[in-house]
């Protein structure tokens, strides 16, 4: 028995190892950086212990402007890309033909480099003195007036940020919802059927219900992984996004540990425990939400 | 008489409403396809235009008649596309080797040994889904710039390796490899380290193919720990790379190159993808998480 418990620990120990050095312990680490005052990197060397990292942070127009965008893109596009993938799972399931080729393609963004595609969206939107791009194409022909969406106002490039989003989270969530909706019992929508209950009575008394522990999965890590926006935006708009003012929290903090603005880890650290916290609270939310209103089979 | 008509129309309306239904829903499907292929197509069809041809076309054109593979040529000459590649390729492959070695014996540990505490450190385990990466990646950095690793593939690689979920899902898999195959071999005198290799590996060959593509996945297209810790065009991935080359490569304005660096990025992944669609959907509906 003995020689078993070191053996076991034996198989451990490689993982342990790696956990304990890039895990457990930054995550200490983390803390004690962001309540370390006036840290300096160089000599590594701290005035004193309190809330003035998070103080700065809070009171920085950058990282406001990172809070404002983060939030506008998770209010957006949380909602919108679970209800798309909620139609186009309704859509797949009710098809035969076609169904395993349109599964495949709705499916393909989620294999492909971000930040390579994240450059064609750039080029389809951006409107240059040689060409109005692809975009401004379409809302011309339209009878719109060309707008440049990466250098141009706020709201355009709101939009394609949050149109490149969408479409990068579409696939994880269609998958989900696709095989939550097969997995109904048929017998339901017999009973149903043999009773005359109409199709949307049919979706939002059965369908709806069986599947919405699966739609509360997907708003939950929707949330979490909208508030950590990041590469999808660097590939849009550049990696100096304080120039374009399209900073995501994630964003304020690599840009306060290295880059141009960095070297600051104690201010990085204090951002990324303040996003810590707001994933954390929203999280709670979601799931206090999800017991009163999820139906269990 | 009257009623019979009555029916009849009822149920041509019905297969009429039936029809639209159906109609819409492919229209709907349809569209979406656009969406998602459309990117695809317009970099495939701006990496085979020539650069003048791109930018004399102020109205971008749907087509080109005049193909062109210089930019490809461009892609791998005036910036070093093959290098991105190759350091790419180093990254994936010793990562993804790494990560199935500590997670498959920290999977055997958990499912097969008995060992003081095992429970508590499993539930420890599991807790550690949670942390999310930024906050531990900053920390990470300093650790990897202190020990010196910083433009390395030891840099590059280390903090990637561990992935607590692949260790739970591994070990699920495992545990349902019935105890008596175990107890059996323990009978025959086989040893530990033999029963994973020669009889619970093959079994859970499935998962290990699964966890290790989307472990390749996450590798291909990582990009925030690479561009943290690297800032040596030598060793930047593709992600990092692209970011250069849309920065300072080419001149800004030769898209066309671009494009076909990019098409160079994607089609590994693509390809893996066509091949392995079914296994990786599977998979990612387990457990793949983005988003």
């Amino acid at each position: 028995m003995d020689k078993n418990n070191s053996k076991a620990w034996l198989y451990l120990l490689p993982a342990m190892i790696f956990l304990g050095v890039f895990m457990i312990y930054p995550l200490f680490d983390v803390m004690i950086y962001s309540v370390e005052e006036g840290y300096n990197s160089a000599s590594q060397t701290y005035f004193g212990i309190g809330p003035y990292n998070y103080n700065y942070v809070l009171r920085d127009p950058y990282f406001l402007q990172a809070l404002k965008n983060t939030f506008i893109l998770v209010v957006i596009t949380v909602p919108l890309s679970t209800g798309i993938a909620l139609l186009i799972s309704v859509g797949l399931n009710s098809i035969v033909k076609l169904r395993d080729f349109f599964q495949t393609v709705f499916f393909l963004p989620y294999v492909t480099n971000t930040l390579a595609v994240g450059l064609v969206f750039m080029i389809l939107f951006k409107k240059t003195p040689y060409s109005d791009g692809f975009a401004n194409l379409l809302i011309t022909a339209v009878g719109g007036t060309a707008v440049d969406f990466i250098d141009g106002p706020y709201w355009a490039k709101m939009f394609v940020m949050c149109f490149y989003t969408v479409w990068v989270v579409l696939p994880f969530k269609i998958l989900i919802l696709t095989s939550a909706l097969a997995s109904v019992n048929p017998d339901y929508y017999k009973a149903a059927r043999v009773d005359g209950t109409s199709r949307l009575r049919i979706f939002t008394r059965i369908t709806l219900p069986m599947i919405s522990p699966m739609i509360f999965y997907l708003v939950i890590t929707g949330f979490i992984g909208a508030f950590k926006a990041y590469s999808d935006v660097v590939a849009i708009f550049g990696t100096d996004l304080n120039a374009a003012g399209m900073n995501t929290i994630v964003g304020y903090v690599y840009d306060m540990l290295y880059g141009d603005s960095g070297g600051y880890p104690s201010f990085a650290a204090a951002a990324a425990l303040i996003l810590f916290a707001i994933v954390l609270t929203i999280t709670c939310i979601n799931l206090l939400i999800s017991k009163k209103n999820t139906h269990y089979a | 008489m009257h009623q019979n008509t009555d029916f009849s129309a009822i149920e041509k309306q019905a297969q009429r409403n039936e029809r639209i239904r159906k109609v819409l829903t492919y229209v709907l499907l349809t569209f979406w396809a656009i969406i998602v292929l459309f990117p695809f197509y317009w970099m495939i069809l701006t990496s085979v235009k020539s650069y003048s041809a791109y930018n004399s076309e102020y109205i971008p054109k749907l087509y080109t008649l005049s193909p062109t593979l210089q930019n490809y040529l461009d892609a791998f000459t005036a910036v070093s596309l093959g290098r991105y590649f190759l350091n790419t390729l180093i990254f994936t492959v010793v990562t993804t080797a790494l990560m199935m070695v500590v997670t498959v014996f920290a999977a055997f540990a958990f499912a097969r040994l008995k060992f003081k505490g095992k429970d508590l450190l499993f539930t420890l385990f599991l807790s550690l889904m949670m942390i999310p990466n930024e906050l531990v990646i900053i920390t990470n950095f300093v650790t990897i710039t202190n020990a010196g690793l910083r433009n390395s593939y030891m840099g590059l690689i280390l903090p990637s390796v561990t992935s607590v979920f692949y260790i739970y899902l591994l070990k699920e898999n495992f545990e349902q490899i019935p105890e008596e195959l175990y107890k059996a071999a323990k009978v025959d005198g086989t040893s530990d380290f033999k029963y994973l290799w020669k009889v619970m590996l093959p079994i859970c060959q499935p998962t290990m193919v699964t966890i290790a593509i989307l472990k390749v996945i996450e590798c291909w297209n990582s990009y925030v720990w690479p561009r943290l810790i690297t800032d040596d065009e030598a060793y930047f991935l593709v992600s990092n790379g692209i970011q250069e080359i849309r920065e300072n490569g080419f001149g800004r304005e030769n898209i066309p190159a671009m494009m076909a660096a990019v098409v160079v990025i994607s089609i590994p992944l693509i390809v893996l993808f066509i091949i392995f669609h079914k296994k990786i959907m599977a998979g990612v509906s387990r457990g793949g998480t983005k988003g």
